[in-house]
């Protein structure tokens, strides 16, 4: 088991739990601040994939993860607020 | 040498990382959950990718991670942000332990002005 | 000028992202360039206004200055709020006094406030909920109210940027 096995069952453990809360979510605002923390923590999930092996494209994956799941829970709190999305 | 500062570094982000996500589950309503996941998760990935440049140095890698880093520590408080301000707005009771919502006091010109 | 100003920063992150050099032989990707002037110019021409209002802070090396000293100052207490809340999340008791407070804020750009807003929410136990752009009132949830007075939560809140934040974008 490498250092980096390590890493990967702590990010792992991160993830079931953000999993937990999207599932159990007692409202819907929970819900979507879990899946917003998930996309921030899938991009250190990136990063320590890039230092694992080497590639470049991790961090792009990464990069725009980190753009989408911004303008994603932007989009759901606006229509949440129930106002249309010029504001 | 850089690769081992590189990997403690990256270490002290997952840490922070876990720490957030317990906070997540535990805290008892929207507000203290938005606090604990988006402060710890930030600053943690942050963390991680800080660890990333030391361990690979500014190659092709590097910089695209501090790009990253930019672009986490601008976007996640603005998105937490609007997230809480929504919960608000769409009737999330606060917690039982809540002590003052000055918020709640002056709801009613906020809607009138929107 | 602030279209040019929008054109310079969009074609930095372009060729930081997409490097037009092979390290290895040193050849020169030509329509890597050409694309990338294309789409910095795009964007420089379509959304310029999105960006900052006025261009006189951002040619100014004052401002950069002030930047780098707020720098360490934000990531120091950044690190404290971290902890602090690790602390609360880890206690079996779970020791919180949250609630809603009101501040008021002396910044009147749009970008100052909007560094302000972030910096709260990275910063010890605050989150930003809601601002008022007209009365220049910030809405912040506290995980550990101290004071209800508006006054007294301004300094203990935002008195620590405002003073740097000030300088840097107004």
């Amino acid at each position: 088991m490498t250092v980096f096995d390590f890493f990967y069952l702590i990010l792992l453990a991160c993830i079931f739990l953000c999993l937990y809360r999207i599932g159990r979510g007692p409202s819907v605002p929970d819900r979507i601040v879990a899946v917003d923390i998930l996309g921030v923590v899938i991009v250190g999930f990136c990063g320590v994939l890039s230092i694992d092996t080497g590639q470049d494209f991790y961090m792009i994956v990464g990069i725009s993860w980190a753009l989408v799941g911004f303008i994603a829970s932007l989009a759901l709190a606006k229509h949440l607020e129930g106002k249309s999305f010029d504001e | 040498m850089s690769e081992t500062a590189g990997l403690i570094i990256v270490f002290i982000g997952l840490i922070f990382d876990f720490f957030g996500c317990f906070g997540l589950v535990r805290f008892p309503d929207v507000f203290n959950r938005v606090q604990a996941a988006t402060k710890c998760v930030t600053i943690g990935t942050c963390f991680i990718l800080l660890g990333v440049v030391v361990y690979l140095g500014f190659g092709a890698i590097g910089i695209k991670s501090l790009i990253a880093m930019v672009f986490i520590v601008i976007t996640t408080p603005t998105a937490a942000h609007a997230i809480s301000r929504a919960a608000y707005l769409s009737g999330v009771e606060l917690a039982d332990q809540t002590v003052v919502d000055q918020y709640a006091e002056d709801l009613d010109d906020i809607r009138e002005k929107r | 000028m602030r279209k040019l100003i929008v054109f310079f920063f969009s074609y930095i992150i372009w060729s930081l992202l997409a490097w037009p050099f092979d390290p290895a032989t040193g050849e020169v990707f030509w329509l890597n360039i050409f694309v990338g002037l294309f789409a910095a110019g795009f964007v420089a021409l379509l959304f310029d206004e999105l960006f900052f209002e006025r261009h006189s802070k951002v040619v100014n090396p004052l401002s950069y200055f002030w930047f780098l000293i707020y720098l360490p100052v934000f990531s120091y207490y950044c690190l404290l709020a971290n902890i602090d809340v690790m602390y609360r999340a880890i206690h079996p008791s779970l020791p919180i006094k949250p609630g809603i407070v009101k501040i008021r804020t002396s910044l009147e750009s749009n970008s100052g406030i909007t560094a302000l807003a972030n910096s709260i929410t990275l910063t010890p136990g605050t989150l930003t909920v809601d601002v008022d752009m007209e009365n220049k009132l910030l809405y912040v949830h506290w995980i550990n109210v101290q004071s209800t007075d508006i006054d007294e939560a301004t300094e203990m809140i935002a008195g620590r940027f405002e003073r740097i934040l000030r300088r840097i974008f107004e």
